[in-house]
C-alpha cells in the first residue's frame, strides 16, 4: 500500500507542463506541492465528473498531457466514463485512480465493492493502457516509461486509507472559486497555444 | 412532438456559423437525422458519451481548453444530469448552449409524457434560460441562444420540439 502524499510527490515529479485535474483527498494533497496553479482544475463542485473534465481537456488541448487524479467511489459513479474515454483515444490522457476501498470525507464507509480491478476494467473498456500499483518504488520507477506512452492510461494505485473521523468541515468555499480558477486555466491554455 | 419540419442541415449550418468545435452527444429517437447530419460536417467533431450526465462536464473541460462545444440530449438526459447541470455548468458560470430534444412535446401542455410536462418547468426553477425550436422558422432562435449564453456566462437551452426531418 502507498500513502497518499507518497503517490502525489510520484506524479508531481513526472507533470512538467501538464494540466491536472483533481478531485476529493488527492486534491488537498495536489494543490500543497503543485508549482502550477494555473494548469490545475481541482472539481470541488461535481463529485466524479473528474474523468469526463479532464477529456473535455485533453480533445481540447491534443498537444498537451493531462492527468486526472480520481478516487475510487468517484470513478464509480461515473464508471461509464471509461468507454466514452476509451471511444475518443486520447493519446494525452492519464487517468490516475485512487484506490482506498471507501469514502474517506463522509468518514470511511466502504464502497459497494471494495475490491475492484480499475485496471482490468480500463482494458476491458478499451483504453491502451493499464497498470496497478501497491509499492511506492515501483510507482515512482515505471512512472516515466509509463508517461511516454500513448495513452489513454489508467493507472490504479491502492492507497493508505485515510477516513476523515469527524467528516469534513466544508466551507464550499472552492466552489465559490472554481468559475476564476477555470478561466485561468483557460487563459493559460491560450496563451501557450 | 408536433408536426413542424425541422432539416438536420440547416441546424448544423446554424452551428458552423456560430463556430461550434464540438458536438457533444447522446443519441435519442428524435435525433437520429440529426446525428446523421452531423457526422457528415468535418468541422464539427462529434463525441459520443455513455451516458447524459458526462455531456456538460466534458463540454466543460473542451471549452477550458479554448473550444466552442455544444451539447445535445434528450430531456430525459437533462433530469439525469442535474447535478452536472447544477455544478459543472451553472455553478462554474459555463456559457454552454444545451440543445435539448423535447420528448413528449405537443405545444398545447396536455400529454401523457411526464418528460415533456416537467421540462419547461424544470428549466424555470433552475433558472435556465431557454428557446424553443419546432420547424425551420424558429431557427433565428438559434443565434440568440449563443448570444444569450455569452451575455449571461450561464448554460442555455435550446428545446427541439419536433423530430428532425429526413434528408
Amino acid at each position: 500500500m502507498i500513502s497518499y502524499r507518497d503517490a502525489i510527490d510520484a506524479i508531481h515529479r513526472e507533470r512538467n507542463d501538464a494540466v491536472c485535474v483533481t478531485t476529493m483527498t488527492q486534491t488537498g494533497y495536489w494543490y500543497k506541492i503543485s508549482k502550477r496553479p494555473d494548469l490545475d482544475i481541482g472539481i470541488s463542485n461535481g463529485m466524479s465528473k473528474a474523468s469526463s473534465l479532464a477529456l473535455g481537456v485533453a480533445l481540447g488541448v491534443p498537444g498537451r498531457r493531462v492527468l486526472v487524479l480520481d478516487g475510487d467511489g468517484s470513478l464509480l459513479m461515473n464508471l461509464g466514463s471509461l468507454v466514452t474515454v476509451a471511444g475518443q483515444k486520447p493519446e494525452n490522457m492519464h487517468h490516475f485512480v485512487f484506490d482506498n476501498g471507501m469514502y474517506a470525507i463522509t468518514g470511511g464507509q466502504p464502497l459497494p465493492n471494495p475490491k475492484v480491478d480499475y485496471a482490468a476494467m480500463a482494458i476491458a473498456a478499451g483504453y491502451a493502457n493499464a497498470y496497478a500499483f501497491d509499492d511506492v518504488e515501483e510507482l515512482a520507477s515505471e512512472l516515466p516509461r509509463i508517461m511516454s506512452q500513448p495513452g489513454p492510461t489508467l493507472i490504479h494505485i491502492s492507497v493508505i486509507a485515510e477516513p476523515a473521523a469527524e467528516g469534513v468541515d466544508q466551507t464550499w468555499e472552492s466552489n465559490r472559486k472554481m468559475p476564476a480558477q477555470l478561466r485561468a486555466t483557460r487563459t493559460a491554455l491560450q496563451q501557450r497555444a | 412532438m408536433i408536426n413542424g419540419i425541422l432539416h438536420p442541415a440547416k441546424v448544423v449550418e446554424q452551428l458552423v456559423r456560430q463556430g461550434v468545435t464540438h458536438m457533444v452527444t447522446l443519441p435519442d429517437s428524435e435525433t437520429r437525422h440529426m446525428y446523421d447530419r452531423l457526422v457528415a460536417e468535418p468541422s464539427i467533431h462529434v463525441i459520443p458519451v455513455s451516458r447524459e450526465g458526462e455531456a456538460i462536464p466534458i463540454a466543460a473541460g473542451l471549452w477550458v481548453a479554448g473550444q466552442r462545444p455544444v451539447i445535445s440530449i434528450q430531456n430525459a438526459g437533462l433530469y439525469e444530469s442535474g447535478d452536472a447541470l447544477r455544478g459543472l455548468a451553472i455553478g462554474i458560470d459555463l456559457p454552454l448552449v444545451m440543445f435539448i430534444g423535447y420528448r413528449g412535446h405537443t405545444r398545447h401542455g396536455d400529454t401523457p409524457d411526464s418528460a415533456a410536462r416537467i421540462l419547461e418547468p424544470f428549466l424555470h426553477l433552475w433558472r435556465v434560460d431557454y428557446y424553443t425550436v419546432e420547424s425551420d422558422d424558429d431557427l433565428d432562435r438559434v443565434p440568440l441562444a449563443f448570444e444569450r449564453a455569452e451575455q449571461t456566462s450561464q448554460p442555455v437551452a435550446v428545446l427541439i420540439g419536433t423530430e428532425y426531418a429526413k434528408e
